[in-house]
């Protein structure tokens, strides 16, 4: 275990691209559900969505619906996600104002939210929101995806730059909400989180990773429950 | 406060000749919400710029995502210049900004919000999204104050009232006001109901019902019966004043 945030050594094989990640988390989305992804590697999450699986996607700004999410659309400026992006209308679609759409979010109805973080703790604490240095950040819909939606996926890479670990015994920066990631999918592994417990299962490595590699860039401790097989 | 009924009559053609009219009596000191989400979609752009031509200092911004559109592009089609509430900023004008998302990932290079926060010349409150439209909605609705679970050990909890409901631990927030609201519809008619498009709601609406005076950007006026009653999504009793577009304007 690093717990002094400092990585040492090389990686023992490659680690996985933006892509990769957001494959494996799409994997694990459920047919019929309600999922919200945030800015950035959970964007991608829709373009990898497996064949036959259909999920409602929400978008904070006010859309339930909509499918092909990063898919450009004609860029009107009425028809944009909550990224900024302008998706495409596809049939089916909804459009609401924001009361409605965080009453959906406050109100426990998003099963799945896939975010990005800057640090994930061991007990589940998610800080994404700002870095102490800047000492200003943006909000917006994270706490309340964080505190309310069902899941909780978080879609990042393992290290910051530098080699400086994100999952961590305790976070230092400021907590988005705690006690609410239930799996953190990563370069170079995949890990589930035990909420009720503080405990984090390491489930998937990249293909050449060992636990005690993933365990030298990680800064929380990592336990085993059952086989570890590479991510696919 | 229960509102005082004002016998002298309220004008029921609610429609000003020009932006710069419109906010003219916007005095020094107002607070005033700007809706929209962010971006250019359901931003009331051509008031904006009105209330920053009309020059007055020491305000107050409520807004959601705001003044990250210039630096990142973010809402605008690829061809535009961005314009957002870093106007405000960028003047002198404001002083304060309530929002949830007041600076982008990036600080190359950095917005005008940012700028105007380091510098000393404005104060950010960084408010959850849902918190935030929830607040305004309570002031429209005569909700002094509601518990959330959201921002529950955060610094957003700070020096709040916490209490437990059924085994959850809520946050007491209490509602948010304004005096002015600038808002954007795609359509009204002569009597204040409007109609929204796509995805230009968000805190349209809602800011709306919760400002003394809510002026309304339009690209259509319509006469009474223009709008499908079932099409409504703003009554005529919480507009004041209307302000017809260009239909030649180059800014969405």
């Amino acid at each position: 275990m690093n717990l002094s945030s400092e990585i040492m050594g090389n990686d023992p094989a490659p680690r996985l691209g933006r892509a990769a990640i957001a494959k494996r988390v799409a994997r694990d989305l459920v047919d019929g559900s309600t999922v919200n992804l945030g800015i950035g590697i959970p964007a991608l999450c829709a373009d990898f969505l497996p064949d036959g699986i259909e999920v409602l996607y929400h978008a904070e700004n006010g859309i339930l619906g909509f499918k092909e999410l990063s898919a450009p659309g004609e860029g009107n400026p009425n028809l944009m996600d909550a990224g900024g992006k302008f998706p495409k209308l596809v049939p089916g679609m909804a459009f609401f104002d924001s009361v409605e759409s965080f009453s959906l979010i406050r109100g426990g109805h998003i099963d799945v939210t896939v975010l990005g973080a800057l640090q994930v703790s061991r007990t589940g604490d998610l800080s994404n929101w700002m870095i102490p240095k800047r000492g200003i950040g943006s909000i917006g819909g994270a706490m309340d995806l964080a505190a309310n939606a069902k899941k909780v996926v978080i879609a990042m890479e393992h290290t910051a730059r530098g080699g400086i670990a994100k999952i961590v015994e305790a976070c230092s920066f400021p907590l988005t909400a705690p006690n609410c990631v239930d799996q953190v999918v990563t370069d170079i592994a995949v890990i589930d989180i035990d909420r009720a417990n503080g405990r984090m299962i390491l489930r998937e490595t990249a293909p050449g990773w060992t636990l005690d590699d993933v365990q030298a860039s990680t800064g929380a401790k990592l336990e085993i429950d059952g086989d570890i097989v590479d991510i696919a | 406060m229960k509102r005082s009924y004002n016998l002298a009559p309220v004008p029921i053609n609610k429609i000003s000749n020009s932006f710069a009219e419109a906010v003219s009596d916007i005095p020094s000191g107002a607070s005033i919400m700007i809706g929209g989400f962010g971006g250019a979609g359901g931003q009331p752009t051509r008031l904006m710029m009105a209330l920053r031509d009309l020059g007055v200092g020491n305000i107050t911004i409520i807004g959601n995502v705001a003044g990250i559109s210039k630096t990142t592009g973010y809402g605008w089609p690829d061809h535009l210049d961005p314009i957002d509430q870093g106007v405000f900023f960028e003047s002198g004008q404001a002083t304060k900004i309530t929002c949830s998302f007041p600076v982008p990932g990036t600080t190359n290079p950095i917005s005008e919000i940012e700028k105007a926060w380091r510098e000393g010349n404005a104060e950010v409150d960084i408010v959850p999204q849902g918190t935030l439209i929830e607040r305004i909605r309570a002031a429209g609705s005569g909700i002094p104050a509601f518990y959330t679970p959201t921002g529950v050990g955060t610094p957003v909890a700070e020096g709040k009232e916490h209490r437990e409901f059924d085994g959850r631990t809520y946050l007491l927030e209490e509602a948010l006001a304004a005096d002015y609201a600038l808002i954007r519809a795609e359509k009204a008619d002569t009597r204040g109901n409007l109609q929204y498009i796509g995805t230009s709601r968000a805190f349209n609406p809602a800011m709306a019902t919760a400002a003394k005076i809510t002026i309304v950007e339009v690209d259509e006026i319509v006469e009474p019966g223009g709008i499908d009653p079932e099409r409504v999504g703003t009554l005529s009793t919480y507009v004041d004043r209307i302000v017809l577009r260009d239909a030649e304007d180059p800014l969405p």
